[in-house]
């Protein structure tokens, strides 16, 4: 089982639904998010090229967050899925600058929080908040180790990258271009 | 022309626009961290090659400085956690590729050991000052038998501790300016540069301070290659490296890097030291303080800028 996300940035609108969808889903207080959209404008105008993507956290094989933590909060579960246990988490920050995807913060109460997959949805058989609620349906989710899924399936006809793959965290949100 | 253009959608207080999750008291750590490595160093090497006698201040009196040190670094440190209650967590686990882990279990172990090498040159430091208790007196004569001991832990202590430093920021290979591994070595000498300094102040004996004064040129000398190194591995860096370095060189950070840390922190007091040593008048206070106030500001710089620096994409 290896769970990844994949997100057709040729459909998305970058509309932050899957954002809206996420904080009310976690409970993810105000003046805060797990995912974000971000808009990138390439080129010289008039010749512009835009590309919209709903980033999160990536849930990296080799996560940099995981290895730096010091009591061991920052965990791989099943499914390769990258959690924090709050009450493990002592806030120093260190996954926080390991991070670089920027994907964690402190919540509030002071431990540190970000994307779980939707991991509670999951156990229940249903998708991440964000994947469910895409008006225009660009965001994937499922198991690249069965080559049947549908993420695989996406994952071998479509041209794609993941972010910053010279950071050399093996990220698990892959987008496709 | 070649345009480009982000747009971030968060509003995350603390990481947008630019990363601020360690603030002062971990710059304030870096260097109390460093400075309490070199002088228990330099206590525990002048133990073993049984130079006491020589070197009254950097086995008694300037390493009184090491465990206060130590402490106003673990507070700083505490108080820049944000889940306080659950520091604790530190103590459950062994985590070897996490440095902060690393430096958590060298503390827990040093700390007290730094205290007790104070407790036991107590009678000769402080010899109006009676240890009512016996048994207290009794832990004493233990501790001082036992001084020898404590060096030889000490001194691979010290340095692991003087390394961690460094290595707390290097580790992180998510911010350019801090993955460099020099960083490691780099910050054990500044460690070792800034406690020389603090012996310097303490010391009154003039054959100690000169001889300091010779180790602290020495160490300035390595300072510099390793600062003019990892400048180096920036330039031969890859993008995102070059971003980062031209926040020491060309950048918000050059005047406190180059003036504070270099010139006022670096050159000028090896200048006046070596003056000093050719017989030119020159109060040693100077360079001492000059020395310790360039090693505060270099880890101010560096936790400050490394936190301004990340990956394109």
């Amino acid at each position: 089982m290896r769970y990844a996300m994949v997100i057709d940035t040729k459909k998305c609108v970058g509309c932050s639904d899957c954002v809206v969808a996420c904080q009310t889903e976690n409970n993810v207080p105000i003046g805060y998010c797990r995912d974000w959209i971000t808009e990138r404008v390439e080129g010289a105008y008039p010749n512009l090229e835009l590309e919209l993507r709903s980033e999160r956290c990536n849930h990296c094989e080799n996560a940099p967050c995981v290895r730096c933590c010091p009591t061991g909060a920052s965990h791989i579960i099943e499914g390769g899925i990258v959690l924090v246990t709050p009450d493990e988490c002592i806030g120093c920050g260190a996954c926080i600058e390991s991070c670089p995807y920027d994907a964690r913060y402190q919540h509030p109460e002071g431990y540190v929080d970000k994307c779980t997959f939707c991991h509670h949805r999951l156990e229940k058989g249903q998708l991440p908040a964000c994947v469910s609620v895409c008006p225009t349906k660009c965001m994937y989710f499922g198991d690249l180790d069965n080559p049947n899924s549908e993420v695989s399936q996406l994952l071998k006809a479509r041209k794609h990258k993941t972010l910053a793959p010279e950071a050399g965290t093996k990220p698990h949100v892959y987008y496709l271009i | 022309m070649e345009e480009e253009l982000f747009t971030s959608g968060r509003n995350l207080p603390n990481i947008d626009p630019s990363l601020q999750i360690w603030h002062w008291p971990i710059s304030v750590y870096l260097f109390l961290g460093g400075l309490a490595a070199g002088l228990l160093f330099f206590a525990a090497v002048f133990t073993v090659i049984k130079k006491e006698e020589e070197t009254p201040a950097t086995v008694k009196y300037a390493v009184m400085i090491a465990p206060i040190a130590l402490v106003l670094g673990l507070l700083a440190l505490f108080y820049d956690l944000t889940h306080k209650i659950y520091f604790w967590q530190l103590y459950t686990t062994v985590r070897i590729e996490s440095p902060m882990s690393w430096g958590a279990w060298v503390l827990l172990i040093i700390t007290p050991l730094s205290m007790l090498w104070v407790f036991s040159y107590w009678k000769e430091v402080f010899p109006k000052m009676d240890l009512k208790f016996g048994f207290l007196k009794k832990f004493q004569a233990f501790v001082v038998k036992n001084r020898m001991n404590m060096a030889y832990v000490l001194i691979p202590l010290s340095v692991v501790l003087g390394i961690y430093t460094g290595i707390l920021l290097s580790a992180f290979n998510a911010r350019p300016l801090w993955n460099n591994a020099i960083l490691g070595p780099l910050f054990l000498v500044s460690g070792l540069s800034t406690a020389a300094a603090t012996i310097i102040l303490f010391s009154k004996s003039k054959s100690e301070r000169s001889l300091f004064s010779k180790i602290d040129i020495a160490l300035i000398v390595i300072e510099l290659a390793l600062i003019v190194h990892m400048i180096m591995g920036y330039w031969a860096g890859s993008e995102v490296q070059l971003e980062a370095m031209q926040l020491l060189t060309n950048g918000e950070f050059t005047v406190m890097f180059f003036v504070f840390v270099v010139i006022l922190g670096l050159l000028l007091p090896g200048l006046l030291e070596i003056l000093e040593l050719k017989g030119y008048k020159v109060p040693v206070v100077v360079p001492a303080i000059l020395i310790l106030i360039g090693g505060l500001v270099f880890r101010f710089v560096m936790v400050e800028a490394g936190q301004l620096t990340r990956y394109l994409y």
